[in-house]
């Protein structure tokens, strides 16, 4: 159970973690300052819910391990986030269909997670959706702005949304792991989550007069530890501090 | 409803925890953020909870850092928590915090209804920290920290921080 529990919390703070990097490779790119600085201010966001993520997984793990070591020291086969987190930037339209769909995906996790049986996942979960619902919001918006604004900027988003959906059916494919921690009482309900995550993408799609994409969904296997191409280039970069100078502290 | 106020039985410690101040908003300390959850004296040993208000703020580290540093000044090892639960709300700054706050050029947090109608709903709530006008329209939902909205005065022009409602 220990294991379990260690790898489901992986598994939650993966996601933050692998978007919030992402995200950070903004810092100082973002199209205008103020979307610059809200982008990083969401990347911060997220790493706050990975270092809460990541501290418990450290306790469970015992030993030598700490919320660092977690972090910084694993190889690409031994991340769990789903594969949409780690696509690129692209331009400021994926980034935002991106943030969006995971943002929908996030808060209505974070929902059910404040009931989890496991008391710490539930803190950690009550204290992150406050700020979700902040990035959903500014997610949503950018939707309908994108979508609903210059004949260019709406193209360039049904690239996005046409490009990124087909990745987010991987959120709700139920592993074994995940199974045990909804039987348990200590993770969610995937199949809930489709149904209130299908109702606000068509929602905000229909005000971001966005098509919803005939593609089919993609096989994809991250939360097993397989991943694209992109995982590899992400991590040389965000592991390298601790590989080239292990132990070094900031 | 949980309690801003906490009990700390030591006028020395609590003057301690007074002198301790948020480092990027340097005019609250960590007793006016309301940050501080638990302080107990076991043995001349000082337990201090301290519990997050954004959990990926920067100053968090900084706080707890500066926390046990001036605990250590007057002679006591501190044996430091991080609590998440309950989770901080903006509810908790003191009014004395508040008043400091406005003081210092950041809007003070308004109820989360008219926070959503002043960031959402376009509504001119907010006032200007400069000019005092209503006349001030929201920039980024973002501002120079996650806990702040940049907002400007259409009056005087100038912009300004809101330090956005958490609850």
């Amino acid at each position: 159970m220990k294991d379990q529990l260690y790898n489901y919390l992986l598994m939650l703070g993966d996601n933050s973690m692998i978007l919030g990097h992402r995200l950070s490779e903004l810092c100082g790119h973002g199209p205008a300052l103020e979307t610059d600085i809200a982008l990083t201010n969401i990347s911060l966001d997220l790493f706050g819910q990975v270092r809460g993520f990541f501290r418990y997984a450290a306790e469970v793990k015992g030993g030598e391990a700490t919320e660092d070591s977690i972090a910084f020291l694993r190889y690409d086969r031994e991340h769990y986030n789903c594969i949409l987190v780690e696509q690129a930037n692209v331009d400021f339209a994926h980034v935002i269909a991106r943030q969006f769909f995971f943002d929908v995906f996030q808060e209505l996790q974070l929902k059910q997670l404040v009931e989890s049986k496991d008391e710490e996942i539930a803190a950690i979960a009550v204290k992150s959706l406050k700020e979700t619902k902040y990035h959903l919001r500014f997610s949503s918006e950018w939707m309908k702005r994108l979508g609903d604004g210059t004949e260019e900027s709406h193209e360039r988003l049904q690239a996005a949304v046409d490009t990124l959906y087909p990745f987010t059916g991987e959120f709700f494919h139920e592993t074994p792991l995940e199974k045990e921690m909804k039987e348990n009482g200590i993770g969610v309900d995937l199949e809930l989550i489709k149904t209130a995550f299908d109702e606000t993408v068509s929602q905000i799609f229909v005000e971001a007069t966005i098509k919803m994409p005939e593609s089919k969904q993609r096989m994809v296997k991250g939360k097993y530890g397989i991943h694209s191409e992109q995982l590899g280039f992400i991590l040389s970069d965000f592991q390298y501090m601790q590989r080239a100078y292990p132990n070094m502290e900031w | 409803m949980v309690s801003a106020q906490i009990h700390i039985a030591s006028k020395e410690i609590l003057t301690a925890l007074e002198s301790v101040s948020d480092p990027e908003i340097p005019v609250l300390t960590v007793m006016d953020l309301g940050v501080v959850r638990r302080v107990e004296v076991v043995d001349g040993l000082v337990e201090v909870d301290l519990t997050p208000t954004y959990s990926g703020c920067p100053a968090m580290d900084t706080m707890a850092a500066d926390i046990t540093t001036a605990l250590n000044k007057i002679g006591y090892e501190v044996k430091m928590k991080l609590v998440m639960s309950p989770a901080w709300t903006t509810d908790w700054i003191s009014q004395e915090g508040r008043r400091k706050l406005e003081e210092y050029g950041v809007a003070a947090p308004m109820s989360e209804e008219l926070d959503l109608q002043a960031l959402m709903g376009g509504k001119r709530i907010v006032k200007c920290t400069h000019c005092q006008s209503v006349n001030t329209k929201m920039i980024s939902q973002f501002g120079s920290t996650a806990c702040k909205a940049l907002f400007q005065c259409e009056d005087c022009l100038e912009p300004f921080d809101y330090f956005k409602c958490l609850k």
